[in-house]
């Protein structure tokens, strides 16, 4: 292992809590698969930054990368000013929440909260653990075995066990996927009101998109060891430039069409013989064939024969409702046979519509993005629960 | 028009078939059903501690003839006289040495091979693997004569005896700690080190500190099973002893001309002494908890 103290990296921003963590041009070969493919991020210090993607995507790896629990096959990582790329896990400031907690069994909670701070040789262990403990509420805890815990205690301890290190950078491996869900909406509060007090750089793997969507300031979406797109979590999900990402981050209607012009502001598109508009700005294709992407929460339904001005609007006849009370969801049936679904708030005293209806569909054009035509139009649709 | 939950609740119970009590076959088939798992748990237990209690009742026992096979009469006079005997002293005391030492070598060496086996990939492992099993699916007779073959080849015959026994006895309680140290490291979650050395500790410290604790109970149970497979070899060491004797040769020796209910004292120690290994971090572990 080469010992290298190079600075060429960008200035140090460090203001208190945490520094940037560079990833520059990262690959990472396990034979001849390629897990992480030239992967360049910046994540700023302070930010709570989530990598999210489906499993197998190389999320964890690059976290491990990070970690120096791996070791990259090519590029750099850089932590403030510092090259880690080829530090062992033990010389870098940064500490990992691991998936399914791995505590230590043999020691109480107060040991292995205490931990890192034995090794790095702190005067005050006592009062910093005991201090930890009581942020983390388990203060009374701290004399049982980790086994003796239940998952959503167990999940504080390694949080704790990380966090009193004050690493430049907290890594979260899935820290969350262990739990159930309502203790795991209690967390993510949990661990963002942490994040917020200690200002540390949290970098969060997940593939769970609500869970990345509530904690995270920055969302990188990873697919096939890439990044598709990068940006606040509303940024993504409304104006997504992948079909991936609008399939992977909620539920997109993808319809193919094509642009007839897209100058100035405003683009116009030809949509099974039908004339719609969008902001030019929310074309991400280079092509004239593309998908015409609407959430399905944008979309309003009404009946057919129903005026609309000014906004993009198809017939259809509702193939399936489901009153799920907060909304009903719809299927429709367009003329050409595709299907799309629809949410509607249930704001009519009447009730929804009913299946066999004919009905028009309409949007703001403003809601409308285009994408690649050429890309699969249900790339990270096929989302499974579970982990990696 | 609308109907009271009283109502629907009789309504809903006049639909139902009419109540039944289960017959006595029923019930006894149930019964038997439900505890049958228990009474073959019992025979099986049974079936495995009857000898051993065979053994200590029959230390008590002052037998009518030469044989120790018939209940005479109950003393405690086997007990309190089991160290007078030389002959018996001897044998358990170079049992008892040998298991010491041939358990310490083979426990130092099993583990590192364990270690090496489980944590390391290297040409040849799988065949090291093997090789590891052999000496334990191998007839204990035909080890035996073989080892004797290779001591008379290497012009030890002369010096057979306690360094021959341990020698033998070392070869085959490693193969038993390898196997049971392995298992322990196979079941090791490698997060735990990679936890340990992301919060700053280096490889020796992990090890010291993570690594070591969780294996050792695994090191322990190896012991322990290497002791008492070379405190109880009989058939290996028979071919590698000369002169020595050690305590199953002794009882072998013995039978011949009548085993002396000592032997049954000696059996019935080692029996509570193994008892009492076992029992005694659960004991300890209840004793901290409360």
């Amino acid at each position: 292992m080469s010992e290298q103290t190079t600075s060429t990296a960008a200035p140090d921003t460090t203001t208190g809590g945490g520094a940037d963590l560079h990833i520059v041009d990262v690959t990472k070969r396990f034979g001849s698969f390629k897990a992480v493919d030239d992967l360049t991020l910046t994540i700023p210090s302070g930010s709570f930054f989530a990598l999210l993607g489906p499993s197998g995507c190389g999320k964890t790896t690059t976290l491990r990368m990070v970690a120096g629990l791996e070791e990259p096959s090519a590029g750099r990582i850089v932590i403030g000013t510092e090259d880690v790329t080829h530090k062992k896990p033990y010389k870098r400031p940064v500490n990992t929440v691991f998936q399914s907690y791995a505590l230590f069994p043999h020691l109480d909670i107060f040991e292995n909260v205490a931990f890192g701070l034995r090794r790095s040789g702190s005067k005050d262990v006592r009062n910093e653990v005991e201090a930890m403990l009581e942020l983390v509420e388990l203060s009374t805890y701290a004399r049982r075995k980790p086994t003796q815990l239940s998952g959503g205690q167990q999940q504080r301890v390694a949080v704790a066990r990380a966090l009193i290190n004050k690493p430049e950078v907290l890594l979260l491996d899935e820290p969350l996927g262990a739990l159930d869900l309502k203790l795991r909406r209690q967390m993510q509060i949990e661990l963002k009101r942490i994040q917020t007090d200690v200002g540390i750089t949290f970098v969060h793997v997940t593939h769970d998109q609500e869970e990345a969507m509530t904690m995270a300031d920055t969302i990188a979406v990873m697919n096939a060891g890439q990044i598709e797109q990068m940006g606040a979590p509303m940024e993504l999900y409304e104006n997504p430039v992948t079909t991936f990402v609008a399939n992977f981050l909620g539920q997109s209607n993808l319809i193919k069409g094509e642009l007839t012009g897209r100058a100035g502001g405003d683009a116009t598109l030809q949509v099974q013989g039908q004339r719609m508009a969008m902001p030019t700005a929310r074309v991400h294709s280079d092509r004239d064939e593309v998908w015409v992407g609407v959430r399905p929460e944008k979309m309003q339904i009404s009946r057919a024969g129903t005026p609309v001005e000014g906004e993009n609007s198809m017939t259809g006849v509702v193939t399936d409702a489901s009153y799920i009370g907060v909304s009903t969801q719809y299927l429709v049936n367009l003329p050409w046979g595709q299907e799309v679904s629809i949410f509607a708030q249930n704001l009519s005293t009447e009730g929804p519509l009913s299946a066999g209806e004919d009905v028009v569909l309409h949007w703001n054009p403003a809601h409308t993005f285009a994408l690649d035509a050429t890309q699969d139009a249900d790339a990270g649709a096929e989302k499974v629960e579970g982990d990696e | 028009m609308t109907i009271t939950i009283d109502e629907r609740r009789e309504q809903a119970l006049a639909a139902l078939p009419p109540h039944r009590e289960p017959g006595f076959w029923a019930r006894a088939n149930r019964w038997i059903r439900t505890h049958l798992v228990q009474f073959f748990a019992a025979f099986a237990l049974l079936f495995m501690f009857l000898p051993v209690m065979i053994v200590v009742l029959f230390s008590f026992n002052v037998p009518a003839g030469r044989f120790n096979y018939n209940w005479n009469q109950f003393s405690t006079i086997a007990w309190t006289n089991v160290w007078q005997d030389p002959q018996i002293t001897d044998a358990v005391k170079l049992s008892i040495e040998i298991a010491l030492l041939s358990t310490t070598v083979s426990v130092v060496l099993g583990t590192l091979i364990a270690f090496a086996i489980g944590r390391h990939n290297f040409r040849g492992r799988g065949g090291i693997n093997l090789l590891i099993f052999m000496p334990m699916a191998t007839p204990e007779v035909v080890m035996g004569s073989s080892l004797l073959t290779l001591f008379v080849a290497a012009q030890l015959e002369g010096s057979l005896g306690f360094a021959t026994i341990t020698v033998a006895h070392i070869m085959f309680c490693i193969s038993f700690v390898v196997v049971t140290v392995k298992a322990r490291i196979a079941g090791l979650d490698s997060r735990l080190e990679q936890a340990a050395m992301d919060l700053y500790a280096d490889e020796r410290t992990t090890f010291m500190k993570i690594t070591f604790p969780l294996v050792l109970p695994g090191i322990v149970a190896a012991a322990l099973l290497a002791f008492s497979l070379s405190f109880d070899d009989f058939v290996i060491t028979n071919f590698t002893s000369g002169q020595a004797v050690t305590f199953p040769m002794f009882v072998w020796g013995a039978n011949t001309r009548g085993i002396p209910p000592e032997a049954n004292v000696v059996g019935a120690i080692m029996f509570i002494i193994a008892l009492v290994v076992v029992l005694l971090p659960e004991v300890v572990k209840r004793v901290r908890k409360s």
